[in-house]
């Protein structure tokens, strides 16, 4: 079986500086895969590679087994990746209902229509009403998205990056700045939401990473110097060296 | 909170109880359009009443562009001037080739040249938004706006192209030589492209299109190139540029290079910004305010321009979301039965606030009438630009009002406070 996502000898480079080099990572359909690293290590720079936010100097990206480095986010897209990002990244003047449906317009295919009423496309509304079900942001659906909680907009940013019903789920620290129990909260949103997809999480929180994740890979100034199992990943020397060993001090 | 939140879950997908309301509003807006003229039948009015309604479709239409889509245009005439110029070309091809078509089917060809011309330049235009597309398009205003006095052939230089809108086949036994019946043109017309643009914003087309005004990269990661966003927006901005445009032509038998100047694109900024681009209705409003202080301030004042400065400068510093934007403030306050408790403190300010204001008239007319040395009559009552005794008046005006009405501003500020205080916690404010 192809892989969900193939990242084979991918470079980038701003000018003389290379933050990601020989960078190798491969993600299984189905696999709830964890990117972990040191700050600076290039995770969020990995993730914009990937969904076509920034293009590799060199190398390439595969998609279930097509090459997308070098198509723009948008296309990307279409062909079943989704995003989201460590900033929150929402329509801020739009209502929450208007965030979550403006995600789900595209893959509904209505596209850039402009001869249809976007309130009476029945599937449309269901499948906006179901994600804001899930996210558990029902009660809010009328209001701004600036003026969100921050817990409340973290998962807006979750619901609006699944919106689509991509196949590759990529999150970029769904869970930074969140407290304990609204970091249990989240997990168990992710959990559910991407039940059946592939999942890509770049993530701080040890305790996150370890309960989620079927495999790990662990990134060091740009290079996966480990990838594996749980298990194996606390176990292996390199990466207690590098990163495991130093958080433990 | 809770109450609130539990009836908000409740409610039924919109608009479903909007629904009669929603329909109003617009019927009112019709019967209005229809009755008006029985109302005020004088010329002037008519005039008035028409210049209004071109007016409105030029500002809803560049709304599309600057609140709906973001992107803020300094040359939304061109297409608005080139409507008017293929409005006049086809009116004149009609009548030399005897075409069957009347007079009402006209803005749809000013429509058409709007549309066309930004069909070939807007995919240049719209590939970034922000500052880079606000100094192209003023740079294609320009350009335009050069080309119309040297390309004679097609714009007639500075004399313009004249029509004659009574040549054209009658329609329905209307000759449309009376103004009356030029209003009920643009009337109709107003209508019809109001109903479109609004339907527009309704359309996954309009939807993505504030998403891309919100957050253009986001837009990118759900599927959509804001570059054909932008475009198609721009697309149809031109296109109701051109309808407008295609009414002046008619109204007034002629098109020249005024049309498409600066001017004309300064204006139409100024009544969709001071109307507020964050509701629908907000550009007609500024459209209606503006249009009518141009008219009515041409008579009055030398400088009636420096005013429209002032008023402008004043929406952009206190009110961003101009005039719709101030009174729908107040929506969550109805809702939630507090507006009582702030309409004490605007009736306090309105004294000082007034002062202020003929204070500042009292100042830019003395200085605009200084060496003319015609008099100054403010409310009836005259003052001499010369005499020291307008200058202290003006002063006092001037300082004293701007002291006071700042203390009356703060208690407004207060009562505000107060009162959506109330309204957040009954549920009525986010």
């Amino acid at each position: 079986m192809t892989a969900a996502i193939e990242v084979r000898a991918v470079e980038k480079r701003f000018g003389n500086v290379g933050i990601i080099r020989d960078l190798n990572l491969s993600v299984a359909q189905g696999e709830r895969h964890a990117i972990i690293g040191p700050n600076g290590a290039g995770k969020s720079t990995t993730f914009n590679l990937i969904s076509g936010h920034i293009k590799p100097t060199s190398g390439e990206v595969r998609l279930n087994g097509d090459v997308i480095s070098g198509l723009q986010p948008f296309e990307i897209n279409r062909r079943g990746l989704s995003r989201s990002f460590q900033v929150t990244n929402v329509f801020a003047r739009m209502s929450v209902w208007e965030n979550v449906r403006c995600a789900v317009l595209w893959a509904t295919g209505h596209r850039y229509a402009f001869w249809k009423n976007v309130d009476s496309l029945p599937e449309v509304r269901e499948r906006t009403a179901q994600i804001l079900d899930d996210i558990h942001l029902t009660h809010r659906r009328d209001v701004p998205a600036g003026l969100l909680t921050y817990a409340e907009q973290r998962e807006l940013e979750i619901g609006i990056t699944i919106a689509s019903g991509a196949t590759v789920v990529m999150l970029d620290e769904p869970t930074a700045g969140m407290s304990n129990a609204e970091t249990e909260r989240a997990v168990a949103l992710i959990r559910r939401l991407t039940e059946g997809k592939t999942l890509v999480i770049v993530e701080h929180d040890m305790s996150v990473v370890f309960g989620l994740a079927d495999r790990i890979s662990v990134l060091v100034y740009g290079h996966i110097i480990a990838s594996g199992t749980p298990e194996e990943i606390r176990g292996d020397p390199k990466v207690k060296e590098a990163y495991l060993g130093e958080e433990a001090h | 909170m809770n109450t609130a939140t539990t009836s908000t879950s409740k409610a039924p997908a919109k608009p479903g109880g909007d629904g009669l309301r929603f329909y109003g509003v617009w019927l009112i807006g019709i019967a209005a359009l229809i009755v008006l003229p029985m109302i005020f039948s004088s010329g002037g009015s008519l005039t008035s009443f028409s210049l209004i309604g071109i007016a409105i479709v030029f500002a809803l239409s560049y709304n599309i562009l600057l609140g709906q889509t973001g992107l803020l245009s300094f040359g939304h005439a061109v297409h608005y001037g080139l409507g008017g110029f293929a409005a006049c070309h086809m009116m004149n091809a009609v009548v030399s080739h005897g075409w069957p078509i009347p007079l009402p089917f006209i803005p749809l060809f000013g429509g058409l040249g709007g549309l066309v011309f930004a069909m070939i330049i807007g995919w240049v235009m719209t590939k970034r938004a922000g500052t880079v597309f606000a100094m192209i398009s003023l740079g294609i205003g320009e350009l335009v706006a050069s080309s119309s006095l040297i390309l004679r052939s097609v714009f007639g230089g500075e004399a313009g192209i004249t029509t004659d809108r009574t040549a054209l086949p009658k329609m329905l036994g209307w000759s449309f030589g009376p103004q009356l019946q030029v209003y009920y043109l643009i009337a109709f017309w107003l209508v019809l492209s109001a109903i479109a643009m609004y339907a527009l914003t309704r359309t996954p087309l309009g939807r993505i299109s504030n998403a891309v005004r919100d957050n253009p990269e986001r837009v990118q990661f759900i599927g959509y190139d804001p570059h054909v966003v932008r475009y198609l927006a721009f697309c149809f901005a031109g296109f109701f540029a051109g309808v407008a445009g295609g009414l002046t032509a008619i109204n007034f038998e002629i098109a020249n290079s005024a049309l498409l100047g600066a001017i004309q694109s300064g204006l139409v900024l100024f009544s969709t910004f001071i109307g507020g681009t964050a509701f629908f209705f907000g550009p007609i409003l500024g459209a209606i305010l503006v249009t009518y202080l141009q008219l009515g301030l041409t008579n009055l004042t030398t400088a009636w321009q420096l005013y429209f400065g002032i008023i402008f400068i004043g929406i952009v510093m206190y009110a961003p979301g101009g005039i719709a934007g101030l009174l729908m403030m107040h929506r969550p306050l109805i809702r939630a039965g507090t507006l009582w408790t702030v309409i004490p403190s605007y009736l306090v300010a309105i004294v000082p606030t007034v002062a202020l204001a003929c204070g500042v008239i009292l100042t830019i007319e003395t200085v605009a009438r200084y060496s003319g040395g015609e008099a100054i009559n403010l409310f009836g009552i005259g003052f001499k630009p010369q005499s020291p005794v307008t200058w202290v008046v003006a002063a006092v005006l001037v300082v004293g009002g701007a002291f006071v009405a700042r203390l009356t501003w703060l208690r407004i500020a207060d009562a505000w406070d107060r009162a959506s205080t109330v309204a957040r916690d009954r549920g009525y404010l986010a």
